[in-house]
C-alpha cells in the first residue's frame, strides 16, 4: 500500500464574484514511503494546492486523498510543511526556539527538546546560528530553520512548496545539494513542488509532471534512476531533462497562452 | 570623558539639544521682540514662576494628579481593550457581533463625554478615569484586531502542521505576533489620553494642570498658564520616551520584521 494516494481528486474554488474555478480535477497519484516525489508544472497548474490538500489545509472538494488508509482531513504533525516564503517562521523567537517549536508544543521537556533542535539545526548546517532571531538570517539560513523545524518533529512526510524559489540561483544550488544530502541521512518521505525541471532532476526518485490549469492533472510520471550526487553534466542527468522538458514544453505553452 | 565619546553623545544627542535650545530661543525672542505683552511671558519669567509654584507644592500636587488619573484609566483602558481585541480579530462572531459599538462609539469622542461623565460620576477621580479609559478603549481594540488579523496564514498553519492546538496557537502565535501592534495601539491611546485629561479638569475638577490652566484664566495667571502648558509638554514627553524605551528593551524582539 502507497503511504498516500490521490484518487480522482477534485478541488475548485469560488470566486468572489460567484464563477467557479476548477483548480484540478481526476487528479490520481500514489507517493511511496521514502521516496522524494517532486511535483513539476507551469504556473498556475495548481502544484500549491495539490500540497495544501495533503497538508490538510484544506480539504478536497470531491474524490479521496488518503495517508496509511487514513482520509487526510486536518493538518497533522505526520506532516511537516516547508513553506516558500519566511513568513511562516516566529520572528519572536530564535533559531533554536522556531525548530523546538513542535516538541514544545507536544510537551517535550526542556532539555530534551533543546538537544533535539540542536542536532537538527546542525544537520542543516546552522551550528551556531541558533541564538540568532529570523530577521538576522538570510533568506537561506531561513529555509534552513524551515527545514530543521519541520524534520525535528520526526513527520512520516514532509512537504515542500517550491521552497527555494526565492532565493539566489547560487544559494538555490547550494540548497539543492544539502537537501539531497539531508534525505540521504533521514529517508523522510518528501513531496517536493517546483516549476523548476533541473530542481526537480537534481533531487527526486520520481518526478510528476502536471497538466496546465484549470482542471489539471498528472500528465506522466517519470522515474529517475539516478544515485548519489547528481552532476548537471553528466549524460544520464541530461536525457532526464530532456524527458522532462519534452512533457512540460505543451504545458507551459498553454499556460502561457492561458495569461498565467 | 574623552574626546571620542563627548563626539559620539553629540552625534547621538546633539540634534536634540540644539532643537530643545532653539525652541526656548525662540520663544523667549518671540516674546521679547515680536508680542512684547504680559501675556505672552518669556521662559524665564515662566521658569521661576515653576521654581515657586514647585516650592509651594502647588505644581507637583497638579501634576500628580494628571498623571495619575491618566495612568490609572490608561492601564484599565488597555487590560479591557486588549482581550476584547484579541477576540473581534480572531473570531468573526464576536467581530460582527461588537464591531456597531466600536464603530458608533470612537466616532464620539471622549471630550464630547465629559458631560455625561460629570452627571454620571460627579467631578471626582471616578468620572475622569472613565474618560481616560473611555478614549484609551478603543483605540487599543481596533489596533489588537487588526494586529491579529494581519498575521501570516503561513505561520498558522505552520503551527497546525506542527501538532500546535487551537488553543497553543492563540497563546504562542496570535498572542506575540500581536504584540508590535498591540503597543502601538497603546502609544497612540496615550497621547489622546492627554488631550482627554485636560479638557475634563478645564471643566470639571478641584486639582490637574487642567484646573491650573482655568484658574490661570480665571484669575488672570497668566505665568500660571504657561507652567501649565510646559509641564504637559514635558510630562507627555517623558511617558512617551519611556514608552517607546520599554518598547525597545522589552519588546524589541517583537519587531513586526518577520
Amino acid at each position: 500500500m502507497s503511504l498516500v494516494s490521490f484518487r480522482d481528486v477534485q478541488k475548485s474554488y469560488r470566486s468572489l464574484q460567484g464563477a467557479e474555478y476548477v483548480a484540478v480535477e481526476h487528479f490520481s497519484l500514489d507517493i511511496e514511503a521514502g521516496e522524494f516525489f517532486c511535483l513539476l508544472g507551469p504556473s498556475g497548474c495548481g502544484k500549491t494546492t495539490v500540497l495544501k490538500m495533503l497538508a490538510g489545509f484544506e480539504g478536497p472538494t470531491a474524490g479521496q486523498l488518503v495517508m496509511e488508509g487514513q482520509p487526510v482531513t486536518v493538518a497533522s504533525r505526520d506532516r511537516g510543511v516547508v513553506f516558500q516564503g519566511d513568513d511562516s517562521l516566529y520572528g519572536w523567537l530564535t533559531a533554536v526556539e522556531n525548530v523546538e517549536f513542535g516538541l514544545r508544543m507536544g510537551g517535550v521537556a526542556r532539555a530534551e527538546r533543546r538537544e533535539r533542535a540542536m542536532r537538527y539545526l546542525e544537520l542543516v548546517g546552522l551550528k551556531g546560528q541558533q541564538l540568532k532571531y529570523p530577521a538576522e538570517l538570510s533568506g537561506g539560513m531561513k529555509q534552513r530553520i524551515q527545514i530543521a523545524r519541520a524534520l525535528v518533529n520526526e513527520p512520516k512526510m514532509l512537504l515542500m512548496d517550491e521552497p527555494f524559489a526565492a532565493l539566489d540561483a547560487q544559494t538555490r544550488s547550494l540548497m539543492q545539494l544539502e537537501l539531497a544530502g539531508i534525505w540521504r541521512t533521514t529517508r523522510t518521505t518528501v513531496l517536493f513542488i517546483t516549476h523548476d525541471i533541473d530542481e526537480a532532476v537534481t533531487l527526486g526518485t520520481r518526478v510528476g509532471v502536471m497538466r496546465a490549469g484549470p482542471r489539471s492533472d498528472v500528465k506522466g510520471v517519470l522515474n529517475v534512476a539516478l544515485d548519489g550526487a547528481r552532476d548537471r553534466t553528466d549524460d544520464v542527468f541530461l536525457r532526464y531533462y530532456k524527458q522532462v522538458y519534452e512533457m512540460i514544453r505543451d504545458e507551459v505553452a498553454k499556460s502561457l497562452a492561458g495569461g498565467a | 570623558m574623552s574626546f571620542r565619546s563627548l563626539q559620539t553623545s553629540w552625534n547621538r544627542y546633539g540634534g536634540y539639544a540644539l532643537g530643545f535650545a532653539s525652541l526656548f530661543v525662540l520663544w523667549h525672542l518671540a516674546s521679547i521682540y515680536l508680542v512684547s505683552s504680559v501675556l505672552f511671558p518669556p521662559p524665564a519669567v515662566v521658569f521661576r514662576k515653576a521654581v515657586i509654584l514647585v516650592r509651594t507644592g502647588v505644581l507637583l500636587e497638579h501634576l500628580w494628579a494628571s498623571a495619575q488619573r491618566i495612568l490609572i484609566g490608561f492601564i484599565a483602558g488597555s487590560l479591557l481593550g486588549i482581550p476584547i481585541g484579541l477576540a473581534m480579530g480572531s473570531f468573526r462572531p464576536v467581530r460582527q457581533v461588537l464591531e456597531p459599538y466600536t464603530e458608533f462609539l470612537r466616532f464620539i469622542p471622549s471630550v464630547a463625554m465629559i458631560t455625561v461623565a460629570v452627571i454620571w460620576f460627579g467631578i471626582g477621580e471616578a468620572s475622569k478615569i472613565f474618560l481616560i479609559i473611555y478614549t484609551t478603549i478603543f483605540i487599543v481594540i481596533l489596533n489588537t484586531a487588526a494586529g491579529v488579523s494581519a498575521i501570516a496564514n503561513n505561520k498558522i498553519r505552520a503551527a497546525q502542521a506542527l501538532g500546535a492546538t487551537p488553543r497553543q496557537i492563540f497563546f504562542h502565535v496570535a498572542l506575540p505576533a500581536t504584540v508590535p501592534y498591540i503597543l502601538t495601539g497603546m502609544r497612540l491611546a496615550m497621547a489622546n489620553s492627554f488631550t482627554t485629561i485636560v479638557a475634563a479638569e478645564l471643566i470639571a475638577a478641584n486639582e490637574g494642570l487642567g484646573k491650573m490652566l482655568w484658574d490661570g484664566r480665571m484669575f488672570m495667571l497668566v505665568d500660571d498658564i504657561f507652567v501649565s502648558l510646559v509641564s504637559l509638554g514635558l510630562l507627555g514627553f517623558a511617558v512617551d520616551r519611556t514608552f517607546r524605551w520599554s518598547i525597545y528593551t522589552f519588546a524589541g524582539k517583537y519587531s513586526p520584521a518577520t
